[in-house]
């Protein structure tokens, strides 16, 4: 998922592109954002906190079938609200608190109380991601080779 | 042979007590800290993820502290660590069309959409030490320009528009990619296998025989259609969920070797090619992997095989350093019953040696008498 692709606000965003923010959310910004909720509610875990592998497959040539390319850690978590709805967290990394973090906003943006407070956290990690990559896009654009053409100085 | 000998633990305590203590080093200089290692030799640490095949910077980083920068003695411990962790799955293969490009370069065409983009590069560096960097003096924030949004189109794409450059590599239909990491490798091996044993395979010896092919060992005319490094996404997908989520990005370098032409009665002459991709930013070895990789496709053209780096068992069998260097080393580890069978064996033939030069002497003896 793009960051900059996405809607202007977080509202109205598909769950898969609300984990794929959750995945690039550092521990502290999540932690924020629980620390922040109002009414906390009851969880449960279900699965992890844990870290495992995930095979990185690449295309021969760029765009040709599939090869393995190499392993990349990755934290899952799985958790349940009393309420019942079920939040998946995973993201690359050894973060495991992270991956708990994520599923639980994963769980809390189902439920329409708790909407709101998980739209404005993805909308700060959003506008972070958003900033970092057009900084990082811009000092990019400032080491591109502007050719021109020599003159002959014999007249 | 190998028999149980008892003896010398408190020797090797001592010896990794006394390693713990040479790798810290002078105590009243400040521990060098992971994030240090991240941020300021991020290259070591791009190579032991890349030769490790796992990608975690900090795990990398934790590596090359613990291996005193010994880089292949980090690669191994990565590697070790990685076979305590389960696998969750297979990630959807990255785009690395919509990579987010921090470098991208093409020695084919001057005018590519999206530009020649240098990048942080030691390209063009006079390769003078800077003795500025003996002091820790404030280093200017770069510059930055406006951001060209149009997409960098991959070089091979150009080139396969006019139809002068073979396609992307196709694998049979119901072809599965092979993994050197869960099944024995049976040569000869497919392209998505040498690609994965290449990817992981050491830079040193890559480049070498990268090398060899440009100083005639297998020619392959090659050209770089294009080197990017940049973050592509990776995906994974939840079967609970039933799609794909992104799990963040990962750093990858990708080069596009175009390579001379093949055709034959049924294709038109085209280019070949050639491909790498490492993690991390990697040019060296993206590069030269990209040029063994076309070296070895050299049954696949019909070409001569006459060349080290165009033998596939001998490239991608000793390509691997935590192996190579396993069946080196233990060279010093006690091989005193062997070696003692071993002398006993030369004694012997030494005996006998000089029976038969005693006896020949004798016969000479004889024959001059006579």
């Amino acid at each position: 998922m793009d960051a900059t692709k996405r809607n202007d606000t977080a509202a109205g965003l598909e769950r898969k592109q609300i984990m794929g923010l959750l995945a690039r959310a550092t521990c502290a910004e999540l932690q924020a954002g629980w620390d922040g909720l109002d009414a906390k509610p009851e969880v449960h875990p279900v699965r992890g906190p844990e870290t495992g592998l995930v095979m990185v497959r690449g295309r021969i040539g760029g765009g040709g079938d599939a090869f393995n390319l190499g392993e990349a850690t990755v934290s899952r978590a799985t958790i349940r609200l009393a309420s019942g709805e079920i939040g998946h967290g995973q993201m690359l990394g050894n973060d495991r608190e992270k991956a708990r973090l994520a599923a639980l906003f994963d769980a809390l943006q189902q439920r329409p109380e708790h909407r709101p407070a998980v739209e404005a956290l993805l909308d700060e990690i959003a506008a972070r991601i958003d900033a970092e990559d057009s900084r990082r896009a811009e000092e990019t654009a400032a080491t591109r080779v502007d050719f021109f053409t020599m003159v002959r100085g014999d007249d | 042979m190998y028999v149980a000998v008892k003896g010398g633990e408190a020797a090797i305590a001592n010896a990794h007590r006394l390693l713990a203590d040479r790798r810290r080093g002078e105590r009243s200089l400040p521990a060098i800290s992971i994030d240090q290692i991240v941020a300021q030799l991020g290259l070591a640490v791009d190579r032991v993820m890349a030769e490790a095949s796992l990608y975690d910077r900090e795990l990398a980083a934790l590596a090359v502290r613990q291996a005193r920068g010994d880089m292949i003695e980090a690669i191994f411990i990565l590697r070790a660590y990685r076979t305590t962790l389960p696998r969750f799955g297979m990630s959807v293969p990255v785009d690395t069309a919509n990579m987010k490009i921090e470098r991208r370069v093409s020695a084919t065409y001057k005018d590519l959409p999206g530009g020649q983009l240098l990048g942080p590069t030691f390209d063009y560096t006079h390769r003078l030490l800077d003795p500025s960097l003996l002091e820790d003096e404030p280093v200017a924030d770069p510059l930055r320009r406006e951001a060209d949004e149009t997409s960098m189109m991959r070089v091979s794409d150009i080139l396969a528009g006019e139809g002068l450059i073979e396609g992307d590599g196709q694998m049979p239909a119901d072809h599965q990619p092979g993994d050197l990491t869960r099944e024995p490798l049976e040569f000869p091996l497919d392209r998505d296998l040498r690609l994965q044993a290449l990817a992981r395979g050491d830079e040193g010896f890559l480049l070498a025989l990268a090398y060899s092919t440009q100083r005639g060992y297998a020619r392959t005319h090659p050209f770089v259609g294009e080197v990017r490094i940049g973050e592509v996404e990776v995906e994974l997908d939840i079967p609970e969920l039933g799609f794909a989520v992104s799990l963040g990005r990962i750093q990858v370098t990708e080069c596009q070797m175009v390579n001379q032409f093949q055709g034959s009665a049924k294709t038109p002459p085209q280019f070949t090619r050639g491909y790498g991709l490492v993690f991390g930013q990697s040019e060296r070895k993206a590069m030269a992997m990209s040029l063994v990789d076309r070296a070895l496709r050299a049954e696949e053209f019909g070409e001569d095989i006459v060349a080290p780096a165009q033998d596939e068992e001998f490239v991608i069998s000793h390509s691997d350093n935590v192996q190579a260097t396993g069946f080196v080393e233990h060279l010093k580890l006690p091989h005193y019953v062997d070696f003692q069978a071993e002398l006993d064996l030369v004694r012997r033939m030494r005996a006998e040696y000089e029976a038969r030069q005693a006896g020949d002497t004798s016969t000479d003896l004889l024959e001059a008498a006579q």
